[in-house]
């Protein structure tokens, strides 16, 4: 009966609040949204096969694995064969990596292994990078006007002296296969080089001073040291470069020549899986379409089959270290 | 006599062993050389790699700088054969286009990343969905094309119509997806797990602690990641040639064929015509500025994180 004394706890700032059960809903809402939107990757994934799939469904009934082998391309008789373009999408693509991978992994030496100062180092490191960003298509642009003229001299030179062998028995005129490979060169060298950089990078710092306290050089231990150590990974990023090169379309598209008849010299015009879609794609109708995809199903099978075993080969490395 | 010459030749042999050089270096040693042979070599392997993007750049705004004007930015491309004209439409195409794909893709693949990172307890579906992640990473750029032709202009769902911005948005979308949810899902692995749990202390619920808290500490890698997606998505080319394809006018509507720089500078250039050549090449050296200018707003952003 005295005075009640006022509840402390009356004091907002202090009490103990019972979350409301709209919180808990706006939780689970949440954690299933999120779900959702990740699952569109799934969705998405599962769909491109399935459309490219189902599109190349009546290709493939009429043409079966004959596709693979003859090289017809005919519109007119509805004769399709992917020959010429599978043949340009793995001889371009492998000798454009034959080429760009002494130079990423050169270069990507170059600005880890303090062999110049750090400033050099840092601005190549930046214009490899730039390099990445410039769209394929003005590289196209750049290789058409300014680049093409520029070498045909030199591949003019390589006819006259190995003109015997199959590879160089046409007279270069314009756009080919030489000029592609160079061009792809270009585009996956940036790959290469920042696969590498950061794969030398993790290297364990006790290895090198390990090998530099036995009085190796330098490149000693870059030779017999580093690179071993960094060997699987940097496998992983030129599998990787592979799958990019297979697949790139737009600078191969404007500088390859889009041939139609099938050669093995490097100096003719040839064709790939990826130039072949985005030139007929647009106007193919009817079976070209079904033929097109079934192309586009070949490529996606090769390039998945590259990425898959270079996702391999980066995680294998990331378990040893 | 035996163990005497024993002796000496033990002490030559130890003499050749621990002989006393100078410990100073020696330019003229044969391992000293093949070092500065391959220092030189891979030197001049750096140079070769940097060659082509000094000759790109230097050809793009020599090429394409002087024939920047501001009829270039207001004026429609000529029909062949005529010269002058501009690349006002393709510009805006381009902005378009890259908005349309920045809308689906951002929130998709941030939304993405957050359960990746926040939610899954990386059991197989996780495991499933960074793997699809990075195969759909490796996916050619056409055959993004070659699936939004089949499911958006085959189909013709929006409004019967066919070739549209918006097919060509989604195709471009479908290319982003993957980077965005890259970077979301290693930016919030780097967020410390103390802020989640001082978060989770004060009684926060996990969509306020994710909201609040985690996206907030992991925006700096997010937002580099985003603005690197959508400069690498602006100057793709492949997936808009069949699903945007290419347009003379000014642009009609978001479900109509729409002109971007990409596509416009793959059909001028092999044009036999002056004028559409140079069209290309002004139109190359506003996407590779607007490019660079990208790339340099992501490594301010991404500077912050340094700080």
């Amino acid at each position: 009966m005295t005075a009640a004394v006022p509840p402390i706890a009356s004091d907002d700032a202090f009490t103990l609040r019972r979350r409301p059960p709209s919180d808990k809903l706006v939780d689970i809402g949440f954690r299933q949204l999120t779900l959702c939107l990740a699952s569109v990757v799934a969705i998405a994934l599962l769909g491109i096969f399935i459309v490219v799939l189902r599109g190349s469904q009546d290709a493939i009934q009429a043409f079966g694995l004959r596709f693979l082998t003859t090289s017809a391309w005919d519109p007119v008789n509805d004769q399709y064969g992917a020959l010429i373009a599978i043949y340009g999408t793995l001889v371009s693509s492998l000798l454009a990596l034959l080429i760009a991978v002494p130079l990423g992994v050169g270069t990507a030496i170059f600005i880890t292994e303090d062999l110049v100062p750090t400033f050099v180092r840092n601005a190549v490191g930046l214009m490899v990078e730039l390099l990445a960003a410039i769209p394929s298509v003005v590289l196209g642009l750049w290789a058409i006007f300014v680049m093409e003229p520029a070498i045909r001299p030199a591949l003019n030179l390589l006819h006259g002296l190995l003109g015997w062998s199959p590879l160089f028995d046409t007279v270069p005129r314009g756009p080919g296969m030489a000029p592609a490979i160079l061009i792809l060169v270009v585009m996956i060298l940036p790959i290469i080089t920042a696969i590498s950089r950061d794969a030398l990078n993790q290297v364990p710092v006790e290895l090198r001073q390990g090998a530099y306290g036995v009085g190796t050089t330098r490149w000693g231990a870059i030779t017999s040291v580093i690179l071993p150590a960094a060997v699987s990974a940097i496998t992983g990023g030129v599998m990787l470069a592979l799958g990019r090169a297979m697949g790139e379309t737009m600078a191969v598209t404007m500088i390859i020549g889009n041939a139609l008849n099938f050669s093995f010299s490097l100096l003719a015009p040839g064709n790939t899986i990826a130039a072949m879609l985005a030139n007929q794609f647009g106007e193919a109708s009817g079976i070209q379409v079904s033929a097109l995809m079934y192309a586009a199903l070949v490529l996606m099978v090769l390039t998945f089959l590259v990425n898959v075993l270079a996702q391999w080969l980066v995680r294998r490395l990331s378990l040893r270290y | 006599m035996a163990t005497i010459s024993t002796a000496r030749d033990e002490r030559e042999l130890t003499e050749s062993l621990f002989a006393r050089r100078p410990l100073t270096f020696d330019r003229s040693l044969k391992r000293n050389r093949i070092n500065r042979l391959c220092t030189g070599i891979a030197g001049l392997f750096a140079l070769t790699a940097v060659l082509p993007l000094f000759l790109v750049i230097l050809y793009v705004l020599l090429q394409g700088g002087r024939l920047i004007s501001f009829s270039m930015f207001t004026e429609l491309p000529p029909p062949p054969g005529l010269d002058g004209g501009g690349i006002g439409n393709a510009i805006l195409g381009t902005m378009l286009v890259t908005l349309i794909a920045s809308l689906i893709a951002v929130p998709i693949g941030v939304g993405g990343g957050i359960y990746l990172t926040e939610y899954s307890q990386r059991g197989w579906f996780a495991k499933f969905v960074s793997f699809g992640n990075d195969v759909l990473a490796g996916v050619p750029s056409i055959i993004c094309g070659v699936f939004v032709y089949g499911i958006v202009v085959a189909t013709r769902i929006f409004f019967d119509q066919s070739y549209s911005a918006m097919a060509g948005g989604i195709a471009l979308a479908t290319l982003m997806l993957p980077t965005v949810i890259k970077t979301t899902d290693e930016g919030l692995k780097l967020v410390p797990q103390e802020l989640r749990w001082g978060a989770y202390g004060v009684g926060a619920s996990k969509f306020v602690t994710v909201m609040r808290i985690t996206l907030p500490a992991a925006f700096t890698p997010i937002a580099t990641g985003v603005v690197l997606g959508i400069a690498r998505a602006a100057g793709e080319t492949a997936p808009l040639i069949f699903t945007a394809l290419f347009s003379p006018f000014w642009p009609e509507g978001v479900f109509n064929p729409i002109a971007t720089m990409s596509v416009l500078i793959f059909n001028f250039a092999i044009m036999p015509y002056e004028a559409q050549n140079e069209l290309a090449w002004a139109a190359s050296f506003v996407l590779v500025m607007m490019i660079l200018v990208a790339n340099l707003l992501a490594r301010w952003i991404a500077s912050f994180s340094r700080a």
